[in-house]
């Protein structure tokens, strides 16, 4: 397939060999296989409590595996030692979170410029101007000034995806970003990240959508019990899963 | 009540729409109504003994004076041991972590005029720096002995803001790729700010009540200029005017502070 001829050709931007980790004698993830290249948009599914939250936040540095590589682009994430590398790192990544998280002291714009003016030393109108035009890319242009409080859950995701663009980076880890949200403000989050990945944003999304990771997704991992059972792309996944567990958990969710 | 508090960030505006209410008269209208015309009434009925009294007001303004320089450097001293105490606090050193909570406990658990009596003795009355004696007054022992306490108080006030403060803003903090000293100081202190402010406030008011204790160790502040006013007139009359005089002054300088908090909450409230 020549759909897929294109694919090889990228780079790879993430790769995970063998990651292993536990919290006490909770063992989390068992030895997780996984490679994002350039470009793509990766869904991760599965039960909850099956180590997806934990695998995306090995990524960022904000966990580091007991045994195993990460490495995003040329960086060796598992080997990092110092706050300033991780920072570093953190810089190329955007993280958008399932509680939202933005800052509730700040307002909208306050929330989107923070960083590019504290970490990345942009000028605060040019930081301004940017962040303008990113909350207008998800439609929350008249909301720069509001507090995170006036918002619905939907307009503050909303937000944290802007937040997270603003540092331009090369790619965004998305962790079940519409579990907390009501169902009428699901559609317009899914519709900010479908045009994301669209315009070519590496994306690795956590995810419960099941219908959203199959249009959107390149590739859809399932993991259960901190394994991948198996990946491949959103058609064989849903339509003609390989394995009985992936099988057994696409069809609990069609009923 | 701190899980209760971070909950309610997240609760969306309507719900936090009520606090915002305003009384459509402030309660400073009728307070300064009440105190005035009873002053009135006084200075009609008592004329020589309110007359008295504002012959000895330089002395008692005077008095005052040190009563709030005591207060605010108490208040101030005590601010920033207590950050630096309660930041420690949280520690995961245990080195660091257990002298702070030792601290913490002693002067909590002490009541203030004992720790009064006891800087005031424990302190030399002069200090040598090489061939300089420099002076070590009485009221700098009270300013210590009340900051002492303060800081305890804040250092708690302050630990339990930190740690109301969810760990998820620390980590979209960290996801933005700030340093932790970077989150402290652009993201968590900022909303810890506004949950100290109130007992912050109040321990104020406390401390400049507590600075009348300063009158037990011989510093001449308001109540010990009215004791020397009352006992100079020695005239009954006279002796309670000058006390309802210091109440009213106290209440004058405290009773707005605890409104200008009202006022800053509401302010800080991220609606």
């Amino acid at each position: 397939m020549s759909e897929s001829d294109k694919s090889q050709e990228r780079q790879t931007l993430v790769q995970l060999r063998n990651v292993h980790l536990s919290f006490g004698a909770n063992h989390v993830l068992k030895g997780i296989d996984l490679k994002v290249r350039k470009g793509d948009a990766v869904s991760i599914i599965g039960p909850s409590g099956s180590g997806k939250s934990t695998l995306l936040r090995c990524i960022n540095g904000l966990l580091t595996p007991e045994r195993g590589e990460v490495v995003v682009g040329d960086t060796p994430v598992h080997a990092l030692k110092s706050e300033a590398e991780r920072i570093a790192l953190r810089k190329r990544i955007g993280f958008v979170f399932q509680q939202y998280n933005l800052f509730p002291h700040l307002t909208v714009l306050q929330n989107v410029v923070l960083a590019p003016i504290r970490i990345l030393g942009m000028e605060r109108a040019s930081a301004e101007r940017e962040a303008r035009e990113l909350l207008a890319r998800v439609c929350l242009a008249d909301k720069d000034e509001a507090y995170p409080g006036q918002l619905s859950g939907g307009q503050q995701q909303r937000v944290a995806i802007a937040r997270a663009l603003a540092m331009h980076p090369e790619l965004v880890l998305f962790d079940e970003v519409t579990s907390a949200l009501d169902p009428e403000t699901v559609g317009e989050v899914l519709s900010v990240i479908r045009q994301l990945v669209e315009d070519g944003m590496t994306s690795l999304l956590v995810t419960h959508e099941m219908r959203f990771a199959e249009e959107v997704s390149h590739e859809v991992v399932f993991t259960e019990g901190g394994e991948i059972v198996e990946h491949g792309t959103p058609r064989d996944i849903f339509h003609a899963p390989r394995n009985p567990r992936t099988n057994a958990f696409i069809n609990a969710l069609r009923n | 009540m701190a899980t209760d508090e971070a909950l309610a960030l997240e609760t969306p505006r309507e719900s936090r729409a009520l606090p915002r209410a305003r009384p459509t008269l402030s309660p400073i209208v009728p307070w300064a109504v009440g105190i005035a015309l009873t002053w009135l009434a006084l200075a009609h009925f008592h004329r020589d003994s309110v007359a008295m009294l504002w012959h000895w007001a330089p002395h008692l303004a005077l008095g005052l004076r040190m009563n709030v320089l005591i207060s605010v450097l108490a208040i101030g001293i005590g601010t920033v041991l207590g950050a630096v105490v309660g930041a420690l606090e949280l520690s995961r050193c245990r080195w660091i972590k257990a002298p702070a909570r030792g601290y913490v406990h002693a002067f909590r658990n002490a009541p203030m005029l004992v720790l009064l009596f006891f800087t005031t003795y424990v302190f030399p009355f002069e200090i040598h720096v090489g061939s300089l004696y420099l002076p070590f007054p009485d009221w700098i022992k009270v300013t210590v002995g009340l900051a002492l306490p303060a800081s305890a108080y804040i250092a708690e006030v302050f630990r339990g803001a930190l740690l109301s403060i969810t760990s998820a803003q620390w980590e979209a903090a960290a996801s933005l790729g700030l340093s932790r000293s970077q989150s402290l100081r652009w993201v968590i202190l900022p909303q810890c700010f506004k949950r100290v402010l109130p007992p912050w406030m109040n321990l104020y008011a406390m401390i400049t009540m507590s600075t009348t204790l300063a009158s037990l160790v011989g510093v001449t502040e308001l109540l010990e200029s009215a004791r020397n006013a009352t006992n100079t007139v020695n005239r009954t009359d006279f002796t309670i005017l000058v006390y309802l005089a210091v109440l009213t002054l106290f209440f004058l300088y405290c009773y707005p502070i605890t409104r200008f908090t009202a006022r800053l909450e509401r302010k800080y409230a991220f609606h």
